[in-house]
């Protein structure tokens, strides 16, 4: 019998302090069913991404309030490439203008971004469908 | 996942790869081609002991094993951390928060820190967890500390799992009668009195030491020390890290080693059976006619013999 669940790292990157939102959205994928890797605080993407290994994560979420995001994102996705872990989806979240929303999902350094007041079951079914079109054993290019 | 791939994952965690432990960690986890991982991975582990850190939510067992990962790593060694928290039982989600306290060694190659929800399985550690260890031992992780979820009792499961049971607890709390009431005196290798910067540490110590004079011959074959720590100051690490060392190499010198991996083996074999013969019995109950359930309310110990009579096949198998 598979036990198989969705794993998401939740981190906060950056320097400023405070995670609310990290942590509304944090139980908000639990409650549906998910296993969310909470790290906490402050996290470089050097960080961020060698946890997503060492869990094994589907997901990496980040939140971002501090207007790092043009420099967090693609970093984070230059990690995973080095890393050959380009199959872990890369969502954020927090204070990202418009125009920038739309120049990380074009360059394909985010594969979802969703402004502040998105309600929380929007980002549960969006990862749950990226998921689900994987398959139950996805076919993953270095898998 | 086909054979070929396995294998080529398998060679990968021999070669020490991360990628590789952290892919068959969630295989195993979720049970998928769990028997034939584990039969390679075992055949490359169960050399190393496993110290398990348990006690009340909140005690500092993540900041424990953060520190106590930093004196191993000053001397060199390779740590594997298996960190679990509890499963919401009615979703199955969880939000994994050990690592929190680890962060300074995420990014050391020579430390792996996976967490895992307990996905309903009792006892303050997860179905696999035991499966996970070795697979980090196999990946290169030669130095194993275990987190178990924040629990005050049925402490039995952690036996299952670590060589090296350390209790911890608080000054200034019930925690040390709590300890007592729910049989962790019986379990515990080492006791850690953690949060000794706070008042009443020395007194919380000599209340275990009481406990144990009490227990007194009945005891454990060695009477487990009893060390204060303070994880927020990194005071009593090396005194700690020197207690299991001293409790491991007892282990190995008395050949001790050898009883408590076989009641370990016993505990795992059960664990596996009990999930088999539940499955058999939730398979057998709908056949279970009618009369057999009328009569069954006034004697429930005859239905209970004539079920068992059924899943077993009529064979004697008691
Ligand atoms: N004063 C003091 N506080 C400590 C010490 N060790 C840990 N703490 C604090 O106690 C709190 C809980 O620490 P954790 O290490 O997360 O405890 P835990 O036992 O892993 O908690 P759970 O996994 O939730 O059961 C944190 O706020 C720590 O900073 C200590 O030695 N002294
Ligand atoms: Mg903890």
């Amino acid at each position: 019998m598979s036990q198989s669940r969705i794993r998401v790292l939740v981190g906060k990157p950056g320097l400023d302090g405070h995670d609310r939102g990290a942590k509304v959205i944090a139980r908000a994928l639990r409650d549906a069913g998910m296993e969310v890797i909470y790290s906490g605080l402050h996290q470089t993407p050097e960080e961020i991404v060698e946890a997503a290994i060492q869990e094994d994560v589907d997901v990496i979420g980040l939140s971002i309030l501090s207007g790092a995001h043009l420099t967090i994102f693609p970093r984070v996705k230059e990690l995973l490439r080095e890393q050959e872990a380009e199959d872990i989806l890369l969502i954020g979240g927090g204070t990202i203008p418009e125009e920038d929303v739309e120049v990380l999902l074009r360059q394909g350094f985010a594969e979802a971004l969703f402004t502040p007041g998105t309600p929380t079951g929007e980002i549960v079914g969006w990862i749950k469908q990226r998921l689900e079109k994987k398959g139950p054993e996805p076919a993953r290019a270095n898998d | 996942m086909s054979r070929d791939e396995m294998n080529e994952w398998l060679e990968r965690l021999l070669r020490h790869e991360r990628r590789a432990v952290a892919k068959l960690i969630s295989r195993v986890e979720d049970d998928r081609g769990r028997a034939e991982i584990m039969h390679s991975v075992r055949a490359h582990s169960g050399k190393s002991l496993v110290v398990g850190i348990t006690g009340p939510p909140g005690v500092g067992k993540s900041s424990l094993v953060e520190a106590l990962t930093r004196y191993y790593r000053e001397n060199g060694e390779r740590v594997g951390i298996v960190a679990v928290d509890p499963s919401s039982p009615y979703t199955g989600g969880a939000i994994l928060g050990d690592r929190i306290r680890m962060q300074a060694h995420t990014t050391d190659r020579d430390v792996f820190i996976r967490s895992m929800g307990t996905r309903g399985h009792l006892g303050g550690v997860a179905r696999s967890t035991a499966d996970v260890l070795r697979i980090l031992e196999a990946g290169g992780y030669g130095r194993l500390l275990l987190e178990t979820v924040g629990v005050g009792q049925s402490e039995i499961e952690i036996m299952r799992l670590a060589d090296t049971v350390v209790v911890v607890l608080n000054p200034g709390t019930g925690d040390g009668i709590q300890a007592i009431k729910a049989g962790i005196m019986e379990v515990a290798d080492i006791f850690v009195v953690n949060k000794s910067d706070m008042p009443g540490a020395e007194r919380m110590k000599n209340d275990i030491e009481m406990m144990l004079d009490l227990n007194g011959g009945a005891g454990p074959l060695r009477r487990p020390p009893v060390v204060l720590t303070s994880a927020l100051q990194a005071l009593g690490i090396p005194e700690l890290g020197e207690a299991i060392a001293e409790q491991q190499a007892f282990l190995r010198e008395s050949g001790q080693i050898k009883i408590r991996r076989q009641v370990q083996l016993q505990r795992e074999t059960w664990h596996y059976l009990e999930e088999k013969v539940r499955a058999l019995f939730d398979g057998t109950w709908p056949q279970i006619p009618q009369d057999w359930l009328e009569a069954g309310e006034r004697d429930p110990f005859g239905l209970v013999e004539k079920v068992w009579a059924k899943m077993t096949g009529g064979r004697d198998v008691s």
